[in-house]
């Protein structure tokens, strides 16, 4: 109470609460982030499908490394094509050291985005001085890299068959990863304040420098911002997001795959970004969404699963020219009258 | 002060700038001249870090800013409006401004708090009023006319607080009227702060009207400078440049 009276005296008169008002939508974000997993911690007792739960799961590997991708595409304009790696090295890095070592998983978590930091500093490093299309293609050089570095190194990855044998999941804060509906909770968890945190880089003054990096790099240097330093921290920060996915999804099919670090896992997620729409934070969750129910459908009416994707991305970027978000949220603000467009 | 003492570029043969020295005192306003491809930009590229000199030295208050980064200059002091509009497009005037100033205020990798702070208000708000752009806070960047583009540029010069503004070309693309109502809100926040204005311009009516020292350049050089009417009477001058142009324009 007198705390509340402090703050609300200490306001200078006459200034419109700018920051009060910043700071009440910060409250409204960690409400709905709060009310969305309370309705997928529900979901368990209200249907007792094992699919469903595990959709939910891939969801939010996905969604993390998707939404993680979009600090990139969508706020700072960077159209990295290897953002995969990271998801790939979360999963091995995470698979491994279980695999290799006795330690918790919480160390192990810990000690994979540690990895993580490292690895994507020094590809960072050398990555996001380069422009567009010639970042585009070192970091697709990059995640092939890596990629055959996993299938030839066999003694330690598995080559080919990836890390088999199950990543042992020890109990830790009576938390039993291998109990199915422990491992759900923790996804969701992970995937929320996965989402809340990006959401805060997002919003944050941070946020606003990576937009002006985005629109004009060479402006956003005369006004005193270090281009190059904004470009290499959230190229490691979403990075560590897209780690974190890579670990839920090593803990789902209790083992890592080649695959997760393969090229197309970086397609995916660009292909989510465009269906979800890059200009609303939820867009690229939208994306997710949508891919999984399609890839599970479609793979189960037809083999042409890529077939039936090319044309519904056709449809996204030549019919609509956004994403669904974007439509939706375009479709909204004209209905309220074009009063505030954006350009 | 901002000192320029021997500073030369060349691009391939090419000398852009060729053994430059000047100096531009506190507090003074001057208008850069010269026929196109004279280097005037490319002075303005030099002394805001965007190319580094091959020699000489930029000295602001006794600092050399030579072969410093852009970034590093402006928190030095040295703003600058470019000749094409360069904004943000996305953002809107007031977001451009509160992002200019948290940038200033070296909060610009600020990640624990939301955008915007509440301490860059007041500047922002300031920016925009003098700029007369208060009006269309609300109003994205790539929807505005081109003329409060530029000064939109010029607020995030301005609202920086530098020692040394330089505005390039800031009348460029503009009617006469919209020129003379441009170039008066330069004199009027020149004349208000205690600010060093540096501005190159082609209209030679407004040069000789407005600025009370002027600097020639032609082919990377100094080709004279001084006070309106010495360089109207400097006969390198009219035969360089403003010879060809009087025909022209029929200015000065």
């Amino acid at each position: 109470m007198t705390e509340l009276r402090a703050e609300r005296a200490g306001e200078p008169l006459g200034v419109p609460r700018t920051e009060a008002k910043s700071r009440r939508v910060r409250h409204l974000d960690l409400v709905i982030a709060v009310a969305a997993f309370a309705v997928l911690a529900t979901l368990p007792f209200l249907f007792s499908s094992k699919a469903l739960l595990d959709f939910v799961i891939r969801c939010a590997a996905y969604g993390l490394f998707a939404t993680s991708l979009n600090l990139l595409v969508g706020y700072t304009g960077m159209i990295s094509f290897g953002h995969g790696m990271f998801f790939g090295l979360g999963a091995y890095g995470f698979g491994l050291i279980m695999q290799r070592t006795s330690v918790p998983i919480p160390v192990a978590f810990v000690g994979t985005l540690l990895i993580t930091t490292v690895v994507s500093a020094a590809i960072g490093a050398i990555c996001v001085r380069l422009k567009e299309i010639y970042f585009a293609f070192v970091t697709l050089a990059f995640q092939m890299l890596i990629h055959s570095m996993i299938l030839s190194w066999a003694s330690l990855t598995g080559g080919d068959q990836g890390l088999r044998g199950g990543i042992p999941r020890p109990v830790f804060f009576g938390i039993d990863l291998s109990n199915h509906m422990h491992l759900y909770i923790v996804s969701c968890a992970l995937l929320v304040i996965g989402l809340l945190l990006m959401r805060q880089i997002a919003q944050s003054p941070f946020g606003y420098t990576l937009r002006m990096i985005r629109d004009n790099a060479s402006r956003a240097s005369f006004i005193g911002i270090d281009v190059w330093r904004a470009k290499l921290t959230i190229f490691v920060m979403a990075a560590l997001f897209a780690s974190t996915g890579g670990i839920v999804m090593s803990l789902f099919v209790s083992g890592a795959y080649p695959e997760f670090a393969f090229w197309t896992i970086s397609g995916e997620g660009i292909f989510i970004n465009m269906l979800g729409g890059v200009t609303t934070f939820l867009g690229p969750m939208v994306g997710t969404v949508l891919l999984l129910i399609m890839n599970d459908t479609v793979t189960r009416l037809t083999e042409y699963y890529g077939i039936v994707l090319g044309i519904v991305i056709l449809f996204f970027a030549i019919g609509l020219r956004k994403g669904l978000m974007d439509f939706v949220v375009e479709w909204y603000e004209q209905r309220r009258g074009p009063k505030k467009e954006r350009g | 002060m901002l000192e320029v003492q021997r500073l030369s570029k060349s691009f391939g043969g090419v000398k852009a700038a060729d053994d430059i020295s000047l100096s531009f005192a506190d507090g003074s306003l001057t208008a850069v001249i010269g026929p196109n491809g004279a280097g005037k930009s490319t002075f303005f590229n030099l002394i805001t870090g965007a190319l580094k000199p091959d020699s000489g030295k930029i000295l602001l208050n006794g600092i050399d800013m030579a072969g410093r980064s852009p970034p590093d200059i402006v928190r030095h002091g040295i703003g600058r409006a470019f000749q094409v509009a360069s904004i943000f497009p996305s953002l809107t005037v007031h977001e451009t401004m509160l992002a200019a100033v948290c940038a200033d205020q070296r909060r610009a990798s600020a990640l624990h708090r939301r955008f915007p702070l509440a301490e860059t208000r007041e500047r922002a708000e300031h920016a925009m009023e003098v700029l007369d752009l208060a009006s269309k806070r609300d109003r994205v960047a790539a929807t505005l006319s081109h003329g409060d583009q530029k000064l939109l540029d010029i607020a995030l010069a301005l609202v920086l607080d530098p020692k040394v503004l330089l505005l390039d070309e800031p009348t460029a693309g503009m009617g006469t009227e919209e020129r003379w109502r441009m170039i008066d809100k330069i004199y009027e926040l020149w004349e208000r702060r205690n600010i060093t204005v540096v501005f190159i311009e082609h209209d030679m009516d407004i040069v000789f009207k407005t600025a009370p020292s002027i600097v020639v350049l032609c082919y990377g050089r100094i080709l004279a400078t001084g006070t309106p009417d010495a360089i109207r009477g400097n006969p390198a001058v009219i035969e360089a440049y403003l010879g060809t142009e009087d025909h022209d324009e029929g200015a000065v």
